[in-house]
């Protein structure tokens, strides 16, 4: 993804540059372009559309099929509809089935995302403050630690985790999803950086000068300023845990603690199981249903999520 | 993910062959230790006393055993896991086995599987619990499966899988084709298949080792040989020459779909006909019946093609066992359930339940074998499964690290079905690749 993307952004920087050299000329043939926006690329526009059919493609393809039986997914072309609309059948299935097990993971994920993603955010938020805006000795080892853990991926740590976590007889209990999901380096670094950034030390001393003890500084003058960036984590941590797949497959052995990825999963075993029944059509409303509430966060915090995203990457 | 399970899969095999070296040498201290011995009475006192007996199993029809059970046995609660299909919840297993923790009293473990648990010291010998006396209970394909090529009788056969040859009947009769006695009447009703409908083909291959080995079993290639930590592999042999020669004229004539078994694509061809037949274990029909209810009527159930025109040779295609792993609890208890789902009233249960029972009682009963299958237009399908599971040659051997050997059969055979290797070549490359891993472990692999 991103490879398709960083071509296309450095020819719109070339392109801002030529269109903004030759404005005094080409003014009055250009009707279209006004000063300060750049012409439009032909280019730029069709590498768009295609990185955009490239997302939309599968969403829309969910959405269809997500219409259809399971005799239906079958005997109709992928990307249109089937002649019988059973979107609300499967719906209603989709929570029926199986004594209704669907809300119990739905409700799983709800809960490792609130307290795994929830608590995250708060000790990366706590953390990052702290490494931003005090000095204390060894803060160049966490600085390497951090940095260090983030190239680390989750995965290689999970079978070690469940061995550690074994021993503590903590394995499928919801607490072997959760803590794991607590430690978030990436999460760590971006508020450090973001800290630095968003909240001045002049800002700081003046509390101080006025007699604000540290933890009133920190709630009062500084959580408002990081909001941008607290949104920015915990949207990242938000769909790390909801997405979470490989720590909880290792972890959980009890359908009931199972969160959704796990849970349609197992449905979608069934396929493959000597006298299972598949249940492709549950599968594919259940994936539709599990991106809703993402697809939400998204859309409702996607200007936080903005400028948390480019704070920090200009120096002023 | 794949590949990283894979690595994961590596480690796990190499926490197990420490885990092998480890009890190998406690092993010769005490100069080998008697299986353990659990008597009838026991198991009736265990099942006075009750308890909880834990179970992994993904066999769905597993759940209305357990039910039974419970209500059988009122102080004795079942708790069923499905801890994921076959190779998960051999990985779940692993896990549990090296962490000494939260290992289940009964799991189901498939027959390929069996050997690599047996030999790891992973499974309890059920012949001190009365196992032994069993035998003639089952039919010989599972049993050989639960001897995992050993002395031990390492679980009770739960399914099995005798093959038959099923096929859209709608289709041969539409193109008036016959029904392939031998695999070369096969390779023919693939080509004229193909010529009257270029959609449609023979069957589905994209690369199966479970597959690739039952036929290997059918055709008469024995290509294991196991002998404690003595292995010896390889694929040289008449019957794996029959196998790749007739395999790869159906490859190179691109006369089997490169459609993954199992998947939704899979089911789609087996509904509308582009997929005819399926050389396949006797606990297809369930399946069919759930996934495909389309094609209702259309297909019917034929014996497996034969290499020699007139011979009656069977394999076995899947199915699984119920074992007791050695760090589960209550034993007793534990083998009182799998003996009463594999060979006391749960067999009846789970055959009512769609399951292929291993038990010759249920596959020779007149009930069983009078069965009408609506799906298969009435046809009493169990008589074919049935002669297939009596046929069964009962001397195959999986490799002790089959599980392993598997989850490579895609880097090396699959190469055939994808690029210009030949089927040959990448069962070579397989041999090679599983000699290799085999000596790495601690056995001693020869080719």
């Amino acid at each position: 993804m991103t490879s398709t993307v960083s071509p296309a952004s450095a020819s719109r920087t070339g392109s801002a540059s030529d269109a903004s050299g030759s404005v005094p000329r080409l003014r009055t043939r250009q009707r279209g372009s006004t000063p300060g926006r750049p012409r439009r690329s032909v280019l730029l526009t069709v590498l768009t559309g295609l990185v955009l059919l490239y997302s939309l493609v599968p969403l829309v393809w969910l959405v269809i099929s997500a219409t259809k039986t399971q005799e239906g997914l079958s005997r109709s072309f992928g990307l249109w509809f089937d002649g019988d609309f059973a979107l609300w059948d499967n719906i209603v299935d989709t929570f029926t089935y199986n004594e209704g097990v669907f809300t119990r993971w739905l409700l799983n994920t709800v809960l490792y995302v609130g307290l795994g993603a929830g608590g995250a955010t708060l000790l990366a938020v706590l953390g990052g403050y702290a490494l931003a805006k005090f000095e204390f000795p060894g803060r160049r080892a966490v600085f390497a630690v951090v940095i260090g853990a983030v190239a680390v991926p989750g995965t290689a740590l999970a079978v070690p985790t469940f061995l550690m976590f074994s021993t503590m007889g903590l394995t499928n209990t919801p607490w072997a999803v959760i803590i794991p999901s607590l430690i978030s380096p990436f999460g760590l670094y971006l508020m450090w950086v973001f800290a630095s950034e968003a909240v001045p030390n002049e800002l700081l001393e003046a509390a101080r000068i006025d007699g604000a003890g540290e933890l009133r500084t920190f709630f009062l003058v500084v959580l408002p300023l990081l909001a941008p960036g607290i949104v920015t984590v915990s949207l990242f941590t938000m769909v790390a845990t909801w997405n979470n797949y490989f720590l909880p497959l290792i972890m959980l052995k009890d359908p009931d603690w199972y969160p959704l990825t796990l849970g349609l999963h197992s449905w979608n075993d069934q396929a493959a199981t000597a006298g299972g029944q598949p249940v492709f059509h549950l599968v594919i409303t259940g994936s539709l249903i599990t991106i809703v509430p993402l697809i939400a966060a998204f859309l409702l915090l996607q200007k936080y999520w903005q400028s948390g995203l480019s704070a920090g990457s200009v120096k002023e | 993910m794949h590949k990283q399970s894979r690595r994961l899969l590596r480690g796990i095999g190499i926490v197990c062959a420490l885990a092998l070296g480890a009890t190998a040498c406690g092993g010769s201290d005490d100069g080998g230790a008697a299986p353990k011995a659990v008597s009838e009475s026991d198991v009736e006192a265990a099942l006075e006393k009750g308890g909880t007996v834990t179970v992994w199993a993904w066999e769905p029809t597993l759940e209305q055993v357990a039910a039974d059970f419970e209500k059988e046995h009122p102080g004795v609660e079942v708790n069923l896991v499905n801890a994921g299909t076959g190779n998960e919840q051999y990985k779940a297993l692993q896990n549990a086995i090296s962490a000494k923790k939260g290992v289940p009293d009964v799991a189901q473990v498939e027959y390929y599987a069996m050997g690599q648990y047996a030999l790891t010291e992973g499974l309890t010998d059920l012949s001190g619990f009365g196992a032994d006396k069993l035998a003639g209970q089952y039919s010989p394909g599972p049993w050989n499966g639960v001897k995992a090529g050993g002395e031990g009788i390492y679980g009770l056969p739960m399914d099995s899988g005798p093959m038959a040859l099923f096929y859209n009947k709608k289709v041969f009769d539409k193109h008036g084709i016959d029904v392939p006695t031998t695999w070369d009447e096969y390779v023919d009703a693939a080509r004229a298949l193909r010529k009257a409908d270029p959609k449609a083909y023979i069957t589905n291959d994209a690369g199966d080792a479970g597959f690739t080995t039952s036929m290997l079993w059918q055709a008469g290639s024995r290509p294991y040989e196991v002998n404690g930590t003595g292995v010896k592999i390889g694929f040289g042999d008449k019957g794996a020459k029959d196998f790749t020669g007739t395999w790869q004229k159906l490859l190179d004539e691109k006369l089997v779909a490169p459609v993954t078994s199992w998947s939704d694509e899979w089911y789609k061809g087996l509904g509308d006909g582009t997929i005819a037949t399926l050389a396949i274990g006797a606990w297809m029909p369930a399946n069919l019946a759930s996934g495909v209810k389309e094609a209702a009527g259309d297909w019917r159930v034929a014996p497996l093609p034969q290499w020699t025109a007139g011979a009656d040779a069977g394999a076995e295609n899947g199915g699984s066992a119920l074992t007791l792993p050695e760090l589960g609890k209550n034993e007793a208890l534990a083998y009182a359930f799998a003996e009463y789902a594999n060979a006391g009233d749960g067999v009846e249960t789970r055959v009512k339940g769609g399951a292929f029972p291993a038990t010759t009682a249920q596959l020779d009963s007149e009930e069983f074998q009078n069965t009408e299958f609506p799906y298969f237009g009435g046809q009493q399908a169990n008589k074919v499964f049935a002669e297939s599971a009596a046929n069964v040659a009962d001397d195959w051997a999986y490799l002790p690290y089959q599980v392993y050997a598997n989850s490579i059969f895609n880097d090396t055979v699959g190469k055939a079905y994808v690029s210009g290797t030949t089927l040959a070549d990448g069962l070579k490359a397989w041999q090679d690749a599983s000699v290799q891993y085999g000596n790495e472990q601690g056995f001693t692999v020869e080719k």
